[in-house]
């Protein structure tokens, strides 16, 4: 009755375009082909390194996809998780073209590009088995690339939580393209891959700065470029099934031992330090919330507890292989309490919906972690030093590359968002919105 | 003949179901229903955000029986379903003009 098909004369013609492209490829990856040397690679930090990027990855999918689904309204459940797994797609095939490549490697390591990387890495060409990366040099290329892919994945997908139920999923494809290239891989290469913020001494040990003020800040100005959600303020919005955001939650916990601990690039005493750091951070700023929310408004929440762990995780990202535990425990103490402050206080008082505050927990988390970095860095524990132990200028280091990364992602993120306005509009018509993203955007939906 | 309509609070179903066992009541239709009385709603807070639920969860029980039961059945629920907390639920009771088994043909009485 309504049977279509779906093979149309253009979609032959794109398989033949597709199949010539592959042909041509082979001698193009030989030709760039490194010449054959023998690995040197740590079969324990390659093994670790491979585990973290799984760890990562489950993270995104599933779960970011749970943690955000739980606490959206039901007509928007859909919706909501293929956000994170579309954009886990989009940007696989987005590291794998020239993510990497502009990230991560540089064409003389004697001057490393200060704003970009290397443009020679197209389609992951002249990387083979036996490659190595210099920024992690007992595993494989491949395996560093994958890993940082996995970064790469969940920091956009982070940003979905600002303007959640209300988004078009053809504005979300073009913005989260644009943004990877022209914001994530950009930051990336300044701090990690060789550019200026690394030189200039900004400690960032998982991503507070790259992952977490990134992409807060970006959800942030998608807050308020796109505006309210229709009936902010009056009609009820209250999540729909708390138990996927506790499953959610969960997932990103034990996936940060791989963020966090997979960031010593290695298997090593480092690794150990920050997964340590990671469980006690989290369950402090689990329990500051907690409290906090339970001395304002009489309830210990299930929300309150998860959000708090999160916000812990956030926190404690940048500080994981430079402080001791007991700075850990701190920072988690103080994010905890702030979070909530911002999600439940501060988005009233500045009147934007964040609807499930990817800048209250991230981008504040982030910018508490990256502050408290540079106060907690213990020189025991990886030769730096922040205010704590004497380097109080360590403290205005780390102001520097906040303030680098917010200017950077909030300018850049404003442009993509009008650029993508121009090409299909931000939002679903009002009705779509009313009857809710599942059924308007994808056409499916959740049972009763 | 009488159809009893009760609204209770859903934790009260399996009470209620035996006293009316005991008084040889053998079938009911249960619907789940949302609604307020007195009890109104109550609120809620996510991260701050407090939002009022109007309607609250119940159960709609209706059950259909000869004249001399009726009163008997609204006891047996009034009993059985109260806590004595506000919430606790209404019993209405209509006079039932016909009844027809569908699978017999059978009607009247002979048919509850």
């Amino acid at each position: 009755m309504i049977r279509k098909s779906i093979f149309s004369v253009p979609g032959v013609a794109a398989v033949a375009v597709l199949a010539s492209f592959y042909s041509a490829l082979p001698a193009f990856a030989q030709a760039a082909a490194p010449a054959p040397t023998a690995p040197t690679f740590n079969s324990g930090d390659t093994a670790w390194m491979m585990t973290s990027m799984a760890l990562v990855l489950m993270m995104t999918i599933p779960g970011l996809a749970l943690f955000y689904a739980g606490m959206v309204r039901k007509k928007n459940m859909l919706a909501t998780v293929m956000q994170s797994f579309a954009i886990t797609c989009v940007v696989t095939v987005l590291w794998y073209a020239i993510g990497y490549s502009i990230a991560f490697t540089n064409d003389n390591p004697a001057s490393p590009g200060v704003f970009l990387g290397s443009f020679a890495h197209f389609l992951l060409s002249g990387i083979g088995p036996n490659s190595i990366n210099p920024l992690a040099g007992t595993i494989p290329e491949y395996v560093f690339s994958a890993f940082q892919m996995t970064f790469a994945i969940i920091t956009p997908a982070l940003i979905c939580g600002a303007f959640a139920e209300r988004m078009k999923f053809s504005a979300l494809l073009i913005f989260m393209t644009l943004w990877l290239l022209l914001v994530y891989s950009p930051i990336a290469h300044w701090v990690w891959g060789g550019g200026f913020l690394g030189s200039w001494g900004v400690l960032d040990f998982a991503g507070g700065t790259v992952v977490h003020i990134n992409a807060g800040v970006a959800g942030l100005v998608c807050a308020l470029v796109l505006g309210k959600r229709r009936g902010f303020g009056t009609k009820n919005m209250a999540p729909y099934n708390l138990v996927y955001s506790v499953i959610g939650a969960s997932l990103l916990w034990v996936g940060w031992f791989g963020f966090n601990a997979g960031s010593a690039g290695a298997a090593n005493g480092l690794a150990g330090v920050a997964m340590m750091n990671t469980q006690v951070a989290t369950a402090a700023a689990g329990l500051s919330w907690m409290f906090a929310e339970w001395l304002v408004v009489k309830k210990p929440s299930v929300l309150g507890i998860i959000s708090g762990a999160v916000a812990g995780l956030v926190a404690v990202t940048p500080a994981s292989g430079f402080v001791s535990p007991t700075g850990a425990f701190v920072i988690g103490i103080v994010a905890g309490v702030l979070c909530y402050y911002a999600a439940a206080h501060l988005k009233k008082l500045l009147g934007y919906d964040d609807s499930l505050d990817a800048f209250g927990v991230h981008g504040v988390g982030g910018i508490i972690g990256a502050l408290l970095t540079g106060v907690f860095a213990d020189p025991t524990i990886n030769g730096k030093a922040g205010a704590m132990f004497g380097n109080a200028g360590q403290v205005l280091i780390q102001v520097e590359g906040i303030a680098v990364t917010i200017i950077w992602t909030a300018v850049l993120s404003w442009l993509i968002l009008m650029v993508t306005k121009a090409l299909v509009g931000l939002r679903p018509s009002e009705q779509e919105e009313e009857e809710g993203l599942d059924i308007s955007q994808h056409g499916e939906s959740v049972a009763e | 003949m009488k159809l009893v309509a009760a609204v209770i609070k859903p934790s009260r179903l399996e009470e209620v179901r035996q006293a009316l066992n005991a008084l040889d009541v053998h079938g009911m239709t249960v619907t789940e229903v949302k609604g307020y009385g007195r009890q109104k709603g109550h609120a809620e807070i996510y991260r701050g955000t407090e939002y009022a639920v109007h309607f609250l969860p119940k159960l709609k029980l209706e059950i259909a029986v000869e004249d001399t039961l009726a009163d008997a059945v609204g006891t047996a629920i009034r009993e059985s379903a109260q806590t004595g907390r506000i919430g606790d639920g209404k019993i209405f009771v209509f006079d039932l003009e016909h009844v027809t088994r569908i699978r017999t043909g059978e009607t009247g009485a002979a048919a509850l």
